[in-house]
């Protein structure tokens, strides 16, 4: 699973290493001048700064009149990012387990039917969906985009959890209900055990997902209130007025920084996604 | 607690794998289901323990018709074959799981797991986890969660097709060893006739979803029915020869071999002549020229493949001797106490 493979006696190291490095090397650059950027001060035509500065990061202490509180987005942005996880993990986990073991009818269809969902773009689906919750009341919630985003992220969720349910071996269920436990407390005490790579993974990526999300709460979460830093950035490009790029980088950097964490974290969890769920 | 199968059927979808079986398990006895692959004695124990639902007929535990129970409510144990431990405990609590459902006290589920550890002597390995023993040591986690329960009866899968020669050999007698000390009723489901033979009380032997027969394993092996059931137990297995009743005799048509047999059967009847190794050796009364087309040394025995005239094979069995090698000519003799005759069908004479 989280195996290193073993470099090959069989080639050279050092081209792979050169080609990779003139690949990625202007990238490094990019990510660099995005950090120096947003504490140096410099003239546009410089190549280097001239002086250090925080105020391109002053949008952390105070509001800018007619936008939103930087605390207040971040605190929505979690909320949203948290809620869908959960809702995602909860419904898959449960689903997933559903459409892989038990003998439910028209289990077929349902599995056909969920991934017919998840080809479709949201964005093909945004107009219906806002006329949807303005008619219920959830528009310009974080309810109401919370549970939109939750459903949209499901069918792959759900798909990933029966992979990984599938190969967890009958003998174990068996087990367990010879044992005497009803088949909720099998799921729950014996079969979840063993899926939890695939919880992880799941969580992480639906976590991630959510955090980088745009076109949903611009759309249906619009307001100062219940904004989201995706929204909020995307603010500072739509402003003509008062343009400031370098503090637009430090809410780029301000925005990354949970991502960074998150991934140094849990990354060995982020790749079992795609080990398409064996244990190892 | 005596079992019952009382015209047990099961099938899935059209396809009938079980019809009308009758099967009585006697109260502490240990019976060996034994049969080829696909013969239905898996589906027979799953339908006992509860986790298929029979099509027809009754199952009883004792006087209780637990034939529409669910598996949870019918006190049952079960050791899987490829053991189904819980990864994610430990080996206490894998043991202890059973009572812990059942809503026992902590204490109470540790001193029952350490009873039955001290009984299946695995009590120094509580606290591992199942990936970081060996086989045998898994197996006997196993048969301690399955006994924990007191069941009712004790359901052994193929219990030992995971194990190398060794441990077989060892479990074997661990497994019969704490059947008796427990006294409890067990069915063992195998394909391996050496370990129906040496574990059970009685073996059913099954064929296409029937009992071919029940015996205690002696019996079975002196006395079998069919040719299927003399052919399958036996190890190394019988050879059958192909004939016709002639004068009170049973004829080979391309040879002069005549073996008297005690039957009645119309002059001109096919018939087949089940020969057991140890029954083909120079010692017998029916001498029998062939060529060795094999031979092979078991530290103890010699077993010896010969090709008679006819193209039929005899085995033998005999004491280490180094006289003999293959391409050899030989006249040995069936000994003709020890044939079986059974009809065209199979049946026993």
């Amino acid at each position: 699973m989280a195996e290193r493979s073993q470099p090959s006696a069989n080639y050279r190291n050092w081209p792979v290493l050169t080609a990779l490095t003139i690949v990625s090397l202007p990238l490094l650059l990019m990510y660099v001048y995005l950090f120096l950027d947003t504490v140096t001060v410099k003239q546009p035509d410089a190549l280097l700064p001239s002086g250090l500065t925080l105020n391109h990061w002053r949008f952390l202490w105070q509001t800018t009149a007619g936008k939103a509180n930087i605390w207040q987005v971040t605190v929505n942005t979690l909320l949203f990012s948290t809620c869908t996880t959960s809702l995602v993990l909860i419904v898959s986990s449960m689903a997933g387990y559903v459409l892989s073991r038990l003998n439910v009818p028209a289990r077929g269809f349902f599995l056909a039917g969920v991934m017919v969902l998840h080809a479709f773009p949201s964005v093909t689906l945004i107009i219906a969906i806002f006329i949807v919750l303005q008619m219920i009341g959830l528009y310009n919630s974080l309810i109401g985009v919370i549970l939109v985003k939750a459903a949209i992220d499901l069918p792959l969720g759900i798909w990933l959890m029966k992979g990984f349910y599938d190969t967890v071996p009958w003998e174990i269920e068996m087990a367990g209900v010879v044992d005497g436990a009803s088949r909720f407390r099998v799921w729950r005490s014996l079969v979840l055990p063993q899926v939890k790579p695939g919880i992880m993974a799941l969580g992480l990526f639906s976590f991630l997902a959510g955090w980088g999300e745009f076109i949903l709460p611009q759309v249906l979460a619009p307001g100062n209130q219940v904004q989201v830093l995706s929204v909020y950035l995307a603010g500072f490009l739509a402003d003509d007025n008062n343009y400031d790029f370098n503090m637009f980088k430090a809410v780029g950097l301000f925005y990354l920084i949970p991502v960074l964490i998150a991934y140094a974290l849990f990354n060995k969890y982020l790749m079992n996604i795609y080990g398409g769920g064996s244990k190892g | 607690m005596r079992i019952l199968l009382d015209n047990f059927s099961k099938s899935f979808g059209s396809t009938k794998v079980i019809e009308n079986m009758k099967l009585e398990v006697g109260s502490g006895e240990m019976l060996a289901l034994l049969g080829p692959s696909g013969c239905g004695k898996s589906t027979t124990l799953f339908a006992v323990c509860g986790i298929h639902r029979p099509t027809g007929g009754r199952i009883l535990f004792g006087d209780r018709d637990v034939t529409d129970l669910p598996s949870q409510m019918r006190n049952v144990g079960v050791v899987f074959q490829s053991y189904a431990l819980y990864p994610h405990m430990t080996v206490a609590e894998n043991i202890g799981f059973p009572l812990k459902v059942k809503g026992v006290n902590a204490a109470d589920i540790r001193k029952e797991v350490e009873r039955i550890s001290g009984l299946v002597q695995i009590g120094n390995l509580m606290e591992r986890r199942p990936a970081q023993l060996s086989g045998g040591q898994q197996q006997r986690v196993a048969l301690a969660r399955a006994l924990i329960r007191k069941p009712d009866v004790l359901l052994l899968d193929e219990p030992l097709a995971n194990l190398d020669a060794k441990l077989r050999l060892e479990m074997r007698s661990e497994i019969r060893r704490i059947q008796r000390e427990t006294g409890i009723t067990a069915i063992l489901v195998t394909h391996d006739q050496v370990e129906a033979m040496s574990m059970c009380d009685r073996i059913a032997i099954m064929k296409e979803g029937e009992i071919v027969q029940i015996a205690t394993p002696a019996d079975m092996y002196s006395d079998p029915r069919t040719a299927f059931v003399a052919g399958f137990l036996g190890n190394p297995p019988i050879t059958f020869l192909r004939g016709v009743m002639k004068d009170g005799t049973f004829a080979m048509p391309e040879s002069e071999i005549r073996v008297p047999v005690s039957i009645q059967a119309a002059e001109g009847t096919k018939l087949t002549l089940g020969v057991r190794p140890e029954h083909f050796n120079p010692a017998g009364d029916i001498a029998v020229s062939g060529k060795v087309t094999f031979a092979e040394t078991q530290g103890r025995e010699n077993l010896y493949d010969v090709r008679l005239a006819g193209g039929s094979l005899l085995r033998s069995i005999q004491p280490v001797r180094n006289d003999i090698t293959v391409g050899d000519e030989v006249r040995w003799a069936i000994d003709s106490k020890g044939v079986f005759v059974f009809d065209e069908e199979g049946r026993r004479l």
